[in-house]
């Protein structure tokens, strides 16, 4: 298959799709782990506060961090499996013509 | 509750059998495996067979070692709240291996992550240098393991450590060797199986205890060690320290050779992906798990009776099991933790053997030239002399503390080994020069500093003062490698490489022409 035969607008459509979404979430991703890292350096006590009788803010937040990793990869893995791999489906089907 | 009677360091009839059941079955595996493991294919990427599912399991089992399972829990059971901030740096590099590579690396690579950089560049400058990043990634790492095992072991079972050594290095000799990577596939699933299996049972144990309220827990905890085992303590005093080892952990599992290489088990990229989210999925489970047994040996064994073990801690997840489950559990859990260090050195050897043979004598002294047999021929020599490698070093490294080895390896794999990845992938302009450059000084850089830093120039050399005042150096020396690169390339750019980034782009995107 020649690159030529590729509808470049099409193209350049997904590969400007698949960045603004990978790039945006790995924003997210550093944005909280770092904002969880910063906070824990600069700003301790936040994450000492008490909840409960003996429970601290930090535990859950702590979770919370993990669970969005997961959350996160499984939402791209949902957009790519399906809206970006039927893009390319679409891309593949124009090239064969 | 009185524990000095603990059956720990005593050759233990159970664990015994189950590591002989365990590895019986794993031969067994690696028997069937080799009438398989004929191509190169066959022998790096399990024939492309692994499903998402399978790969994700491996994945986990590659990635939760021993170290992770029983260190983590010793740090959550000694320093409480603190043993979760390891946890967390260890997970939140998965995402990035989602977002940023899993797609590329699938569909532009064969069998090493060199196959990505090298795509569109001059393959011997390249291969030499990603080669000797992987491979000392991948050395630093196997020491880690291999120093690990030997103490373990002769904690655990009491055998003497050379003869752990031994074991471990003879075994996984066995499975690599002769069952390639759908061995080595096989017998992570099974690991992590174990492992996941073997913790789920402990922690619902725990909290039985507590009423299945795990604040409870954290209560008794806090009742009897005071409240700042809840709140986040010294681990992290330095702020540039936390925000250094936080880039060196998070990107350093995007770099890690025996990671990446296991895309290439998956048909496509669309496997690729369903892998990381298990992956992520297990890793996150088994991290939370991991805090509860951390707590939960806190509370139920004691920290005076854990460091009379061990002083770091390392058997606070193994006292439990005898304590929750009495010695017939502790045998499966001692078992399951010597299986764990037998995968991940596998796997490691695995990825070494792949970056010698397919990387340096194919690429480099064979011009890419070699016959399939050859490449094969030549990863089962490299895979002996890897195997011979790990059982010398590990004999050789006894006693040393092995800590900064793991944080080297991360700061190598984050800097050496991620930044010329995503670079190649990314940017169109990057040239054979600017991609040796940015391993070169990533790698460098990263070894230099940590031996000038207080985990080497003052724990293991003995000076007052270090020259480096972090224990980590990923916060330069990742950036430093960024900026090589992309100097490097804006210095001697390559016409030709930026002409045949369209065909790698159709390639990425679309997975045209992917194996």
């Amino acid at each position: 298959m020649q690159p030529h035969s590729i509808d470049q607008n099409e193209f350049k459509d997904l590969v400007r799709k698949k960045w603004s979404v990978s790039l945006s979430m790995t924003a997210l991703m550093l944005v909280i782990y770092f904002g969880f890292i910063l906070l824990l350096a600069f700003n301790k006590h936040v994450l000492a506060q008490k909840i409960g009788e003996h429970m601290t803010l930090g535990i859950p937040i702590g979770l919370a961090v993990i669970l969005s990793a997961c959350v996160m990869t499984g939402l791209y893995v949902r957009w790519a499996n399906t809206s970006y791999d039927r893009s390319v489906k679409s891309i593949l089907d124009h090239m064969k013509g | 509750m009185n524990l000095f009677t603990s059956t720990i360091g005593q050759p233990n009839a159970v664990s015994i059998a189950f590591f002989f059941v365990f590895v019986a079955a794993t031969l067994v595996i690696t028997w069937f495996a080799a009438k398989k493991s004929k191509t190169a294919s066959d022998f790096y990427a399990a024939g492309r067979s692994v499903t998402g599912f399978q790969n994700g399991l491996a994945l986990a089992g590659d990635y939760m070692s021993a170290a992770s399972f029983l260190g983590i829990a010793g740090l959550v059971a000694l320093k409480g709240y603190d043993g979760l901030i390891y946890s967390i740096g260890f997970l939140v590099g998965w995402p990035l291996i989602m977002f940023l590579i899993a797609e590329p690396l699938r569909n532009l690579g064969k069998y090493t992550f060199a196959d990505v950089v090298a795509y569109r560049l001059r393959q011997k400058p390249i291969r030499i240098a990603a080669a000797s990043g992987s491979l000392m990634t991948i050395c630093f790492y196997l020491i880690a393991q291999m120093v690990g095992s030997g103490s373990l072991v002769n904690l655990m079972f009491g055998l003497p450590y050379e003869l752990a050594v031994a074991i471990v290095g003879v075994v996984m000799i066995l499975y690599v060797l002769f069952g390639g990577m759908l061995a080595t596939t096989w017998v992570q699933i099974i690991k992590a199986v174990l492992l996941l299996g073997g913790a789920s049972v402990m922690v619902g144990m725990v909290l039985a205890k507590f009423g299945f309220d795990p604040s409870a827990l954290f209560s008794a905890a806090a009742e009897k060690y005071g409240q700042k085992m809840l709140e986040p303590g010294g681990l992290v005093s330095n702020p540039w320290d936390a925000l250094s080892l936080g880039i060196a952990l998070m990107f350093g599992t995007a770099g890690l050779p025996h990671i990446l290489m296991r895309f290439y088990t998956v048909p496509d990229a669309e496997q690729a992906r369903k892998s990381v989210f298990y992956a992520t999925g297990f890793i996150s489970y088994f991290y939370i798990l991991t805090f509860i047994i951390g707590f939960g040996a806190m509370v139920l064994v004691g920290q005076d009776v854990i460091t009379k073990f061990d002083k770091g801690g390392n058997m606070s997840a193994l006292l439990l099991a005898e304590v929750t489950g009495g010695t017939m559990f502790l045998g499966f859990i001692a078992a399951v933790a010597f299986a764990t260090i037998l995968a991940v050195v596998a796997g490691l050897t695995l990825a070494g053997a792949a970056s010698f043979s397919h990387d340096l004598y194919v690429n480099v002294f064979k011009n890419g030239r070699a016959t399939e047999e050859e490449e094969v021929k030549m990863a089962k020599r490299s895979t002996l002399v890897l195997g011979l490698v790990a059982m010398g070093l590990g004999i050789a490294f006894k006693g040393q503390n092995v800590a900064f080895m793991v944080g080297l390896a991360f700061a190598i794999a984050a800097s050496g080994n991620f930044p010329a990845l995503l670079l190649s992938i990314l940017w169109r302009g990057m040239s054979t020069f600017g991609a040796t450059a940015a391993i070169v000084t990533g790698s460098v850089l990263a070894v230099g500093l940590i031996i000038i830093s207080p985990t080497v120039w003052v724990s293991v050399l003995g000076f007052k003062q270090a020259i480096f005042p972090w224990s980590n150096p990923a916060l330069i020396s990742m950036p430093a490698a960024f900026f090589a690169g992309w100097l490097g390339s804006v210095l001697v750019p390559e016409p030709e490489a930026k002409a045949r980034y369209e065909e790698q782009k159709i390639r990425n995107y679309l997975g045209v022409g992917v194996e």
